[in-house]
Order: C-alpha cells, then structure tokens, then sequence
C-alpha cells in the first residue's frame, strides 16, 4: 500500500500538462474534471507561458460524462482549440474521470491524426503516476503519434543530441537549467535539441528528434525510458549521466564523458572546457576568504529534500567545492525502487573519503520531524521547498528552496546546472545567510 | 427557499438547489427578469477552458481553521492547492499576530490499485496517522472526482473514526465533477461544519458572525460602538469557536455567493437571523445594509446617526473622485455576488460600466429573499447594464470582448483574468481583500486606486507591445458568444 502524503512536491500524473506548456507553441487539451488543471498551475506553475494557465481547453467533466462517456464532449472541444487557439501541437492529456469511466480517447484523437492534424493525446489520469513518470508518458506519446511522421530516411545529423533532463516547471529553475546545459554542450561542438523552454526551437526542433546521433539522459531516472524506447525505435545510442552537474567538478566530468561518449573533438572540448574553468575558479576564488574568515557563522552541514536529479548534484557540490558536509538526505521524488541502488551508490561515493545514507521518501511530514529530532551542533543549510520554512527557523537553518511548492521565490532564468549554476548557487546561498544579520 | 437539512451528508449543489447557472448572455435587467420569473436557462458552451472545481473552495473554507486538520482523499494531484492556501494562511497569521503555523493537510495519494479495490482502508489509516501528528480538536475528509466515482464510504469511515479517536471527523461531499459551480464547495464546507461541528446554543450572545474569507477586520469599529462583538468566520476560527456560532445574535455576510448557505443554515436551523441586504458597497446599498443591520441588532437611532455623520465625512470627497472619473469606461470580471457589488461600485463612482463577465449566477440565495439580489439592486439603482455575460472564467470569450470593448480599466476579482486586460494594454486593478472597498469608506479607498491605476499606463503599454496573443484571428473576429448553447433549462425551483 503507498503511503498517504503530508505537504506534497510534485503532482499527479495530468501535472505533465506543463511539460505540454514548456514546449513553445504548443496548447494541452485536458479531458478532466474542472479543477484539475488549476491545481497544477498552482503547484508547479509559476506564469501562464503562450498558453497555459486559465488558457488551457478543458472538458471540464461533469456528471452526465461520467455516466454516459465524455468522447462527444471532447470531440467538441478539441475542434473549438483547432480554432479558438493558435498552436503547432495539441496534445490531448485525460484525467482520474476519463480514465476510470474508460472514454477511447485514442480513437477520437485518432480522427483527428487521420485528416493530418497535429494532435497527439496520453492516457495520464492522476491516479495512474506521478509527473516525473507522466513526464516520459507525454514525450513519448509525441515522438510515437507526431514526430515519428517527419522522420528523414536519410540518416542521421552529425553531432546532433536530444537532451533529457530536468522535469519542465516540476523543476522550478527548469529554464535556466535547460539553456545553461544546451550553452555547455554547444560549447563541446554538439547540435543541442533541448525541445522545452526559451533556448529551444519548438515543434520543429521535436521534429529532428529521430535524426539525431545521440540521446542524452541528465537526470536520476526521469527520462531514462524516453532514451531507451528511441535506442529501440531509432537505434539511438544514448548516454545516462545519473544527476545533474552543478559547479566545476562536475560540468567539467560531464562534458568529458559526453565527449568521450559522442567522439567530440577532443582538443575543442578541452578548451571549452578550460576556458570556462578559468571563468568559474576565478570567482571561486574570491570566496575562499570569505569562506574562510566570516566569523559570525555560516552554515557547516547540510539537509536535503529533493528529487535524485537536484541532490546528487547539489550534495556532490556543496561537498566538494563549498565545505558543506552533507547530514540527512532525503529523495522526495518517489524514486521507483529499481533505481534507488544506483542513487544510494552515488551518496555512497560522494567524495574520496566520505559516505552517505540517503532515505527515500514521499511523506514530508514525517521527513520534517526526523530532521527536527537530529542533533543540531553547528549551523545547517535546508535544500527543500517553501515547505521548510517554519523548520529551518526552528533549527536555525538557512533555507535555499530549490524544490516546488517554491512560492517565496520568483523565478525566471536562474538556474542551478553548469558552470554559471554553480556561481549562482554560491550567490544565492550566502544571499540568504548574509541577509540573516540586521 | 432551500430546506436545510442536516440529516444529508451531501449538500445538493447549486444547479439543483438554487437554479444557478454558469452561462448567459443580455442584459442584467433581462437576466434578473428571468431570475424573477423562473424561467431562467443556462448555457452551455460547445468549447471550454478549465475552470475551478468544489474541492478547492471546500479546501478554502476548512484549511484556515487553527486547530483542525484536513485529509484530501483524492490522487496526489489533488493537492496542487494545499500549499497555495498555506500561504494565504501563514500571511493571514502575521496580520492577525498569530505565530507561524503550517496548514496540516494530508493527502491519501489513491493509485491505479485504489481505483479497482477500494481506498478506505487509506483513508483511515492517513486519519489515524493525521491525528497521532496534529492532536486536532477535529480532523475534515475532503473527497474527489476519484474517491466519488470508486464509491468509496467515506461517511461510514468519517462516522467509525468519530467513535475511535474521540473528535469530530467529517466527511465533506466536493467532488469536482459534480457541479460546474465551483462556490458549490463552500456550501459543501458549512454544511460539514454544521452538521457536524456548531452545537446547540446554550446563551445568547452579543457577537455578530461574519462570514468572510480572510479580510481586514474592518467590522470591529462598526459593531464595537455598537455593543457587539464581531466574530470572523470560518478561517482563523478555532473549532471551539465554531461549535457556539449558533448563540450569535446576528450573521453578516461579506459575499453572499461565499455564505449563502451558512447563513440561511445558522438562521433556519438555529434561529440566528441573517442580514439580508445586499452587502454594502456603494453608498445607497451602504445606506441600506446598514439600516437593516440596525433593524436586526435593535440600534436603530445609532445606526441613523452614523449614516448622517458619514455621509457628511464622505459625499464631499466622493464628488471630488467622481469629477476625475467621469466618463471613463470599466469593463468588469468576478464572481456573483462580489461582481454586483463592484459594478454598483463602479457606477456610484462615476464610470460607465460597459460590461462584465460573472463566473455564475444564483437566481436567489438560500434564504429564500429575494432583498437578498444585488444584482437587481445594481439595476434598480444605478440602471440595466447592456452586455452581462455570465461566463465562468472562460478567458477566450473575456479576450474577444476585450478586444471590442477597449475600456479604460478592466476590474477584476480573482486570479487568472488579469492578464488579458494587460496584454491587451488595458490598466487592470485586481484588488484581493473584498473588505476593502466594503461601506462608504470602501468606496473612497476603491477611487484611490483605480486613480492609481488609471495613472500607470506605462507597464501595459510596454506589456502589450511585447506580448504574445494565442488567441487566432479568426477567434477575435467571431462574436465572443459564438460557441455558447442557450436552450438548457435550469430545474425551475
């Protein structure tokens, strides 16, 4: 039995809407109760984007849909978005009523990619996962029912990589983090499709998804299956890279691996990469004495509640290249268990002399209370949500919210991956340390 | 007239209880005609957008109370709204001085396994879990489009965990499928809090309900001079404090569309007399709300002296806003009852109201009084209104009209429109506390800021040279009520 959830962190499996909003011109057309989509918006939503938000066509279920089937109503409204809104994608996404009641949504969007219409739908009642599962449910059902249509016979682009990584607005610093991976990749040589969000090219870009070389997975477990079911399709080889890299340690072993995984220009690579540690360890440099000389404290060790992507990443930073030693850590994503081994393997070897236990999780209640009952010596860091923000004050923790609900924060291109994420992790962390003096 | 009845877990909705409807296009006049009549029909649109649903106006009502706990029986996504009203919860608590605190909410996270065997026996083990962390004096069961469609028994596990853990633990009926009204959970909410929670008066008292949100307590310095105490209602209650609502010796509401169902059900089944006039925006509906509150609590003679000494505070400064406003054009979107106050508003301040958009009409209240329409209050006072269009937050139709109409300021009330106004390079005033514009004061404070916002052209003019519109053209050239049925029929009641 899955256990019940005090302060959620992610949404249901319709919550891939966003995924749907994060690519550019593209409208999701929800077949589901009424209040569904608001609730996502509220949670991991922050702005309307092109055509989020309020936005968003909706069957908005009722009663009669439940008893006598809803496909009529959908049909409807599927043809008021062709006209109402202007978009290169609709992609159809059912909700808890649609799928229990059992509407064949497959054949009405059917009709509609039979007459060539860019439309695409995806079975996501709530019930069924969450929006890390949900997310890989979206994209494939794009590239299967849409992409798949443009794919050239003539072979592969040379050099170019679909990238997926970081879950679109389930990640809050989703932007930011995209356009600095696609910025580093460029960087070594490749052709970057990052598919979601400002840097990218929208539906066209989706639609050279089958032509590229490589696939790349930069994250825990999210969109490994995406990765895997183009190697099948496609032949596709892709490379995994299990978190993502914050700072210089790790971009720097990223690109090397991705270099060595592609056969990128080695010489090139290494320039890029030089060039951009001489930037990041010439600002690095400068903290040390603050680092090493603020007298009035700063914090020494650090708690983690977020999803496997962002802890691994931040954990193995913070560790190595600030000083902060790793407490508690906790994984909020509800991590499949076929993946945990791997994710508790990385906290095993986090540095060169150290291990870390790591405990999964979705209840964040009862991971509060543990952190509260912990012993606390010296002053900590939080990485969590808006959740943390009465148990950081009753610890004395700086919190740096990382994870959704991230209400305190306003969020447009800041990131956290990379090189420049690196510098802005340091800024925003000592920010809110600093800002603790009067 | 609804009859309240306690004995139901399930509140009947709006639709059926109250003949209200969610799509309508004419005039105001013609609207409150039909309401009169009976023969009042609902539209239904061929297209729609997402809308709200009951649970997360149940949630609202029931997540401020200080010492309960609630428990969304539902899949996790359900929840997306939990932290939203956390917040408003924890801002709340700084403006009333009250330490921080978190909303303790829990959610059952139903899975696929769920849907096929049942979740009751999550549900109660997320109570008994809820209450062995919280200690609350009582624990509230908000229910889903998925918990409603499995059929789970959540009276029957409401009822047995009552037993077990020794407080009050109530279902409350919100599923989101069940109406497309979603003020729907309010009476969903009060109707778990009354049946449940308010018990028998045992004395009279001298405190007067407000049923409100979360505003500003501008209710003490009316009330206290008067000799009475007020008592803000529901969030920031304490389950204690709800239990003995019904000694009150008045209830006030802030919006009938948020309370029509408390009130009627304090007054009905408890004797606790309501006051029926529309609530007091503008100065002649401030002049009339008063005096029935005057009626009501027996201060008849006070109340006629606090009119005059505010009329003579106010008049002057208000003829000296109208002179600025005169002739400037609003357009307006909001919810029922606060939309009809905000168009006397508008009007009693001198702008040519050129339209609104209503998220929903009750051709009457719970209580049966016809006194009670402000929406024919807003007619009979200031004249019929000519483009009334009852449209529940269907931003493509709001877009359209926009387009056309090109106001000078756009209105709005909840989240979510706004931006329509300001794309378009409209100025757009959303203002959050309803308190604030409420009685003559209310009106000055409204002047002031539409003054200000009329003033700061600039962020829209800049929004709208850079926005996107994903709105086809096609679209913006239809008549905005292209894709709205007009032959349903409402259940005439």
């Amino acid at each position: 039995m899955s256990k019940f959830i005090e302060q959620p962190r992610f949404s249901c499996a319709l919550g891939a809407q966003q995924s749907v909003v994060a690519i550019k011109r593209a409208v999701p057309i929800l077949h589901s109760g009424p209040g569904c989509s608001g609730k996502i918006s509220s949670l991991i939503g922050q702005g309307e984007g092109y055509a989020g938000g309020n936005t968003i066509p909706c069957t908005n279920a009722n009663e009669s849909d439940i008893v006598y089937g809803g496909e009529e109503k959908l049909r409807t409204v599927i043809d008021g978005a062709f006209q109402v809104l202007d978009a290169d994608l609709y992609v159809v996404l059912t909700g808890c009523t649609s799928d229990i009641v059992g509407d064949d949504v497959g054949r009405v969007t059917g009709e509609y990619q039979d007459k060539g219409q860019a439309i695409v739908y995806a079975e996501t009642g709530g019930f069924k996962s969450n929006n890390y599962v949900s997310h890989e449910v979206v994209v494939k059902a794009i590239i299967d029912q849409y992409v798949d249509k443009f794919k050239e016979n003539n072979g592969k682009i040379k050099g170019l990589v679909n990238v997926f990584s970081t879950i679109p607005y389930q990640d809050p610093y989703w932007n930011g983090n995209l356009e600095e991976l696609k910025r580093i990749l460029s960087g070594i040589g490749l052709k970057v499709n990052i598919l979601f969000g400002a840097d990218s090219g929208g539906v066209e870009e989706w639609k050279t998804i089958p032509s590229a070389e490589f696939n790349l997975v930069v994250s825990a477990w999210a969109g490994l299956g995406v990765a895997k079911h183009l190697e099948e399709k496609y032949g596709t080889p892709y490379f995994h890279f299990p978190y993502l890299p914050v700072g210089g340690v790790e971009t720097s072993k990223f690109l090397r691996q991705v270099a060595h995984f592609t056969g990128a220009d080695e010489e090139k690579v290494e320039a890029f990469i030089q060039n951009e540690e001489e930037k990041f360890y010439m600002h690095i440099e400068r903290t040390a004495d603050f680092m090493l000389e603020f007298r009035y404290g700063i914090p020494r060790r650090f708690y983690t509640l977020l999803d496997a992507s962002y802890a691994v990443g931040f954990a193995k930073y913070l560790l190595n290249e600030l000083g902060i030693v790793p407490a508690k850590q906790f994984i909020i994503d509800d991590t499949p268990e076929e993946f945990q081994a791997a994710i508790r393997e990385q906290f095993l070897n986090i540095s060169e002399c150290r291990s870390v236990d790591v405990s999964f999780g979705v209840d964040g209640g009862a991971i509060q209370q543990e952190i509260r009952e912990d012993t606390h010596k010296n002053r900590a860091l939080i990485l969590g949500s808006g959740w943390e923000r009465d148990l950081a004050k009753e610890i004395g923790a700086d919190l740096l919210i990382l994870s959704v609900p991230v209400s305190y924060r306003l969020v447009l291109d800041c990131g956290y991956v990379g090189y420049n994420g690196g510098l802005r992790a340091i800024e925003d962390i000592y920010d809110r340390v600093l800002d603790t003096y009067r | 007239m609804s009859a309240i009845s306690l004995k139901e877990p399930e509140v009947a909705i709006r639709e059926v209880r109250l003949g209200s409807i969610t799509g309508f296009e004419g005039t105001a006049g013609e609207l409150v005609q039909c309401s009169r009549a009976g023969n009042l029909q609902d539209g239904t649109r061929r297209f729609s957008q997402c809308m709200g649903c009951s649970s997360g106006n149940a949630f609202c009502q029931l997540s401020m109370i200080q010492d309960a706990a609630v428990v969304n029986h539902a899949p996790v996504g359900c929840a997306g709204d939990v932290f939203g009203f956390n917040f408003v919860y924890r801002v709340g608590q700084m403006e009333r001085k009250l330490p921080p605190a978190i909303g303790r909410y829990f959610n059952t996270n139903i899975k696929e396994k769920d849907t096929i065997f049942g979740a009751t026996e999550k549900l109660e083990s997320t109570i008994r879990e809820a209450y062995a962390r919280v200690k609350p004096k009582a624990i509230f069961i908000t229910t889903s489009c998925a918990s409603g469609i499995i059929g789970d028994d959540v009276e029957g596990v409401a009822n047995e965990l009552s037993d077990e853990l020794g407080i009050p633990v109530v279902a409350c009926f919100c599923e989101g499928f069940k109406s497309k009204i979603w003020t729907t959970g309010f009476d969903s909410a009060y109707h778990s809090i009354v049946r449940k929670i308010v018990k028998l008066p045992e004395q009279k008292t001298n405190k007067v309900n407000i049923i409100n949100f979360w505003g500003s307590h501008i209710f003490d310095e009316l009330l206290k001079p008067l000799g009475y105490e007020p008592n803000y209602i529901v969030p920031f209650s304490t389950v204690a404090q709800l239990e003995h609502i019904s000694e009150a010796v008045a209830t006030i509401q802030i919006c009938p569309t948020l309370g029509s169902y408390l009130g009627a059900a304090l007054e009905q089944v408890y004797g606790v007399p309501e006051i029926k006039a529309p609530p007091a925006y503008g100065v002649s509906g401030t002049d009339n709300w008063l005096r029935e509150l005057g009626r009501v609590l027996e201060r008849e003679t006070e109340i006629e002296k606090l009119i005059e000494r505010e009329h003579a505070r106010v008049l002057p400064i208000l003829a000296g806003y109208r002179s600025q406003l005169e002739g400037k054009t609003a357009y307006i979107t909001a919810g029922a009852a606060h939309g009809h106050a905000l168009i006397a508003l508008m009007r009693e301040l001198g702008l040519t109201v050129q339209g609104a958009a209503i998220f929903h009409h009750d051709p009457i209240y719970d209580n049966g009084d016809r006194t009670s329409d402000a929406l024919a209050h807003a007619v009979n006072t200031y004249g019929d209104i000519g483009s009334y269009n009852v449209c529940n937050k269907q931003a493509y139709e709001l877009v359209n009209i926009l387009n056309r109409v090109r106001p000078d300021i756009m209105i709005a009330r909840h989240g979510g429109m706004t931006l329509w106004g300001a794309k378009l390079g409209i100025p757009t005033l959303l203002i959050g506390d309803e308190h604030f514009s409420f009685g003559y004061q209310g009106l000055l404070n409204y002047a002031e800021r539409i003054l200000e916002t009329l003033d700061n052209k600039e962020f829209v003019t800049n929004l709208a040279k850079h926005s996107t519109m994903p709105y086809t053209k096609w679209w913006l050239e239809q008549n905005p009520f292209h894709f709205l049925g007009r032959n349903v029929h409402v259940e005439v009641y």
